[in-house]
């Protein structure tokens, strides 16, 4: 089997058994990306040479006996949103263009020590702000599945890497959805790890209150594997959790559901919903049942208000977290002629700088601020957000674990949606609660749609810390599909 | 009747510093009006008693050690400066001109 082929696990251990060199597996990957990266486009920044210096290192740290993790020389797409030192960090956006950090995030400080080896930075909306990866500001990506279709978003660039087979391994970012929607249109796997569980340190902030990394990859124990290789209590982050990270390699090893209390969500069905997503969902939630789980309906009619409280406290955070863009000390700087003033340069720079969705969600963020809205508007979704999580607190008092569907449709069409917000807002409906609330949720492949044989994810929601639960039936449910299909849902994706 | 005016619109560009066109005004009043029409579902479901959460995690103020610590270089924090004068961000006036 080619390189490219075998999974992250796979690969790891035929390095450290010294059957193959890093460098070897991250040329094997960088052909690859030479060959469909015309068409995919998940990459905004690639240098071979700072990749393969990067490989070759890994292989002398092996070679003189260094202990490094499981996946020590495994290729890596990093979303770029999350600082490098060595490489251009822009978050899509030009007021960020060709800016080179002077520090890694501790994401890709933690890549680097586990011998991770990073193949480039991938595509995103503009400053993760999006469900299509049509806002970044330098051009859109690529379904692999159908490459006139949507990746997912905003980490778009980091689904259809891994899709593409550009890289086994990829980050994301997800504030409200933009690890699992991007999962889910791209048939991989995608992981929103517990608020405060991954750290946020330099990674560029959107909504802080929401914004979590998180691993991307073409199975559940891959995932899990770069789970545990990034995660973990940070002093450099104040939200970070001092607590140890869930076990979520061993219950991705350990794909047993027998007995455990599964809580079907009613509210995240029927009307908007693609009929081929339901279908497949429905057969997941069967599946389930037959493996030996029990299998309720729960109901969380807050739920749907998830969305409008969503739209209100995430525009408010980024209005205040892009408010740092003012055009002095990093980044852009537009009309500074000598005659404007520090302001109106600022003014001109971030309109210059930003982008329709970016400022879009400022205003609106301004709005729900100011004095005389704040109340009816940010100060109510607030409580919203209180109510769901109670919600999700009184759901899992009766069951492990609560499924939905990922997204309510499958990879929309370029252009569909790109002038219409409201449109391509309903795309994170089932994923925003997990991110108000803050508690672990992934999505898994389950199939694929009959209307267009497109990917459906089976989304799975776990409580706060207990990350594990999610691998667990995220494995179950690869177990069962793949013993079906005699091998994974991607075995189906057409040829590039 | 329209939940957000054109004017209103004005004025959030100038609060967010964003030099908007006359034509990108009109474009997000329309836009924004539809957004705040619908963002204000959130009106319906909470209840007077119940409190605010800003945040997922039940956090206060985290507090470290007040020690000195090795934090950039006068270098590094200048290398991606737009301008720089004598090690320091060279920035446009940020006074009027009778000051």
């Amino acid at each position: 089997m080619s390189l490219i082929r075998k999974t992250a696990a796979e690969l790891g251990a035929s390095i450290a058994a010294g059957e193959v060199s890093a460098v070897e597996v991250a040329q094997a990957h960088l052909d690859r990306m030479a060959e469909v990266e015309p068409k995919v486009k998940a990459f905004l920044h690639v240098d071979q040479e700072t990749t393969l210096e990067q490989a070759r290192a890994v292989d002398a740290r092996l070679r003189a006996g260094e202990r490094l993790g499981p996946l020590a020389g495994v290729p890596i797409a990093h979303k770029d949103i999350f600082a490098t030192r060595d490489m251009p960090t822009t978050a899509a956006s030009k007021i960020l263009e060709g800016w080179r950090p002077p520090y890694d995030a501790t994401v890709t400080a933690r890549l680097r020590e586990a011998g991770l080896v990073i193949l480039g930075k991938t595509n995103l909306d503009e400053f993760a702000m999006g469900s299509s990866t049509e806002n970044s500001a330098f051009h859109a990506t690529h379904n692999p599945w159908d490459l006139t279709r949507i990746p997912g978003g905003s980490s778009g660039g980091s689904s259809a890497a891994v899709a593409a087979y550009e890289a086994p391994l990829s980050t994301g970012t997800d504030t409200g959805g933009s690890i699992r929607q991007p999962a889910s249109v791209t048939g991989i796997v995608g992981m929103k790890p517990t608020y405060g569980g991954s750290s946020r340190y330099g990674l560029i902030a959107f909504a802080s209150s929401l914004d979590t990394p998180g691993p991307f990859a073409r199975n559940v124990l891959d995932a899990a594997l770069l789970h545990e290789a990034f995660s973990g209590y940070d002093p450099m982050d104040s939200t970070s959790i001092d607590a140890p990270v869930p076990s979520v390699v061993e219950a991705a090893r350990n794909p047993d559901v027998a007995g455990l209390r599964i809580g079907v969500v009613k509210e995240f069905a029927g009307d908007g919903y693609q009929p081929g997503v339901l279908a497949r969902y429905h057969e997941a939630v069967q599946l389930l049942e037959s493996l030996g789980a029990k299998v309720v309906e729960i109901s969380c009619p807050s739920f749907t208000t998830a969305l409008p409280a969503y739209y209100l406290i995430a525009p408010s955070e980024c209005s205040s977290n892009l408010a740092r863009f003012d055009a002095m000390r990093y980044g852009l700087r537009v009309g500074d002629d000598g005659t404007r003033s520090a302001e109106e340069v600022m003014a001109l720079t971030r309109a210059a700088g930003f982008g329709p969705e970016v400022k879009r969600r400022i205003m609106l963020g301004t709005y729900a601020l100011s004095s005389g809205y704040y109340d009816a508007y940010y100060g109510q979704a607030q409580k919203v957000r209180t109510v769901i999580s109670r919600e999700f607190e009184a759901a899992f008092q009766q069951v492990d674990v609560l499924v939905s569907p990922t997204t309510p449709t499958t990879a929309f069409p370029i252009g569909e949606r790109a002038d219409d917000p409201m449109a391509m807002y309903l795309a994170d409906l089932c994923t925003i609660p997990s991110n108000l609330s803050g508690n672990a949720a992934m999505s898994v492949p389950c199939g694929l749609a009959d209307e267009d044989g497109l990917p459906v994810g089976l989304q799975i929601m776990a409580p706060v810390l207990a990350d594990d639960r999610c691998y667990r039936v995220g494995a179950a449910v690869e177990q069962a599909l793949e013993a079906r299909w005699g091998a994974g849902l991607l075995s189906k994706a057409p040829e590039l | 009747m329209s939940a957000i005016t054109r004017d209103e619109v004005a004025h959030l560009a100038r609060l967010s510093r964003l030099a908007l066109t006359d034509d990108e005004l009109d474009h997000y009043a329309t836009q924004l009006d539809a957004i705040i029409e619908s963002v204000a579902k959130v009106a319906e479901v909470a209840a007077e008693d119940v409190p605010p959460s800003s945040h997922a995690l039940p956090l206060t103020n985290v507090f470290r050690a007040d020690e000195v610590r090795q934090s950039l270089t006068p270098d590094q924090a200048l290398a991606g400066a737009p301008a720089v004068e004598d090690d320091r961000f060279r920035v446009p006036r940020i006074l009027g001109e009778e000051a």
